[in-house]
């Protein structure tokens, strides 16, 4: 189980968290929505370690992420797959060592035969072609270079998959097909995902239940159905928003 | 009651200045001590740290090779400038060698190194940071440390003195040829003033020197780039910063390492 509890962040003079209050139990797939800049990838980089709160804590399977030593913090991580927004692959390795670093287990990473059976088997899960795995992030499109990323987040096995706008930046038949991983993976991994997105469609299509960020604060948590019936302002006008864009107008 | 200290006040900007360069004292320390921790992890950075050392060797000896023998020759035309009729011919030999091991070799190296190599790595490892990468190795549960900055700081340890030694050999050769053309110099009368003031601790230093320098030319870049700011403007800024310090920093340490092992 993942659980915040009053946690805050400022950089600098800008409040980005104050006071989020936000669990994910188990077996569950979360949306995360919000506007662009509100601090949803600032909530799930706590929830991996990369950044600190200034108040609150942050627990993951009961231990407090923040006062975990060096060691322990990289064993939780090997329970953690992050897909970054923009892919963050290494550029000066190919796919193949990319994914590979994913694998936490050492003795199974130093094992050339399981390392190139494992990497090809995730590289087949998300759908790329197995010749992918000799080419370079610079030789790959952006919807390449994000399920490259995906199989990187889940060559390790892990129990939480944390998706950091997993579709932003490609057209609506990429943003479909990476939706649809991210709906297989939670079905056929049994994993549990926290997926950061301000795509209010997808986040439909894929998750269990969906959380709102907005003004540092998670203000509304709830099903579909409970959104579309919110009478919050905020709910409102974000719903709105995202359903007047010319994707979804066109979908 | 006193007056309270306005941002006009030049005490202000010199507290920000002094507490920012502990910070920086002190995150730079903290980096050092992940170098040490992360030393372990041989299998990781020894294949990286071949990559780098055949890129800063290689890749640098063109350069390290036309500046030493520039520098060597130099020193030798404007000895024979100034001594010609004055001092024994040999003096010329004194002179180039032990201007080009204690002093020109290392320092000149050092900063054109500082600039090639420095500038590489800051840029490189701000580029990672910007584009998220060090935060993916650090997801990952990998250590930055092994896999990015070890390879480089070990590359730099072991290659840049071997440059300066390939330096020093260059500079001197091209010393005595530039001699040769302007002064009725022969290659005996070289090496007596080459030999009249020689110590064997003249190289030991000149190799002492250059791994100080190797540790402010690949240390601090790498620094600079892995606390790169947002975007394109943080990794220039911190390309720029990585040149501006190490070079200083590498005529700081001239100077003390010049007081502590030649004046001590």
């Amino acid at each position: 189980m993942i659980e915040l509890r009053g946690v805050k962040k400022k950089f600098g003079e800008q409040v980005i968290l104050d006071g989020v209050d936000f669990v994910v139990q188990d077996g569950e797939t979360v949306a995360l929505l919000g506007p662009s800049g509100t601090g949803k990838s600032v909530l799930l980089k706590h929830i991996i370690g990369l950044i600190k709160p200034d108040a609150g804590k942050v627990m993951v399977d009961g231990l407090h992420v923040a006062r975990l030593k060096r060691k322990e913090l990289a064993q939780l991580r090997y329970k953690i797959g992050y897909v970054f927004q923009n892919g963050a692959l290494f550029d000066s390795d190919n796919v193949f060592e990319n994914v590979r670093l994913g694998i936490s287990d050492e003795a199974k990473y130093a094992d050339a035969d399981y390392s190139r059976e494992r990497v090809a088997q995730v590289i087949k899960l998300v759908n790329l072609p197995a010749d992918v795995i000799n080419k370079y992030p610079s030789e790959l499109s952006g919807g390449m270079r994000k399920r490259v990323g995906i199989a990187r987040a889940i060559v390790g096995e892990p129990k939480y998959l944390l998706y950091d706008e997993p579709t932003s930046g490609l057209d609506p038949v990429n943003s479909d097909i990476i939706d649809g991983l991210v709906e297989r993976l939670a079905d056929e991994l049994g994993v549990t995902g926290i997926m950061v997105t301000h795509d209010v469609r997808g986040a439909f299509r894929v998750a269990d239940r969906l959380a709102l960020l907005s003004g540092g604060k998670i203000i509304m948590q709830g099903t579909q159905e409970e959104f579309l019936a919110s009478e919050n302002p905020k709910v409102k006008e974000f719903l709105e928003r995202d359903f007047e864009t010319p994707s979804n107008a066109a979908a | 009651m006193a007056a309270a200290a306005t941002t006009s006040d030049p005490r202000v900007y010199i507290g920000r200045a002094i507490l920012g360069g502990m910070a920086h004292v002190g995150r730079v320390s903290m980096l050092v001590v992940e170098i040490f921790r992360g030393l372990k992890e041989v299998r990781i950075w020894v294949p990286r740290a071949f990559d780098e050392a055949w890129n800063i060797g290689v890749g640098s000896l063109f350069i390290v090779l036309l500046v030493s023998a520039f520098a060597g020759g130099v020193t030798a035309y404007q000895a024979g400038y100034q001594f010609t009729g004055s001092l024994p011919y040999y003096v010329v030999g004194t002179l180039v060698v032990e201007s080009i091991v204690l002093e020109l070799g290392p320092v000149l190296v050092g900063l054109i190194l500082a600039g090639r190599i420095g500038a590489r790595y800051a840029a490189e490892l701000g580029t990672m940071r910007v584009t998220e990468q060090i935060d993916a190795l650090e997801s990952l549960g990998r250590s930055p440390a092994s896999h990015l900055i070890i390879p480089r700081v070990v590359a730099g340890l072991i290659m840049i003195p071997v440059l300066v030694v390939f330096a020093d050999i260059v500079g001197v050769g091209a010393g005595l040829w530039a001699a040769k053309q302007v002064l009725p110099l022969t290659n005996a009368d070289f090496t007596y003033g080459a030999q009249y003031f020689w110590h064997p601790f003249d190289a030991y230093y000149s190799l002492i020197k250059a791994f100080f320098f190797a540790a402010a030319i690949t240390i601090i870049p790498c620094y600079m780039g892995f606390t790169t700011g947002q975007g394109a403007e943080g990794v220039g800024r911190s390309t720029t910063g990585a040149v501006v310090s190490s070079s200083v920093i590498i005529l700081l340490l001239d100077v003390v390492l010049a007081k502590v092992l030649l004046n001590s």
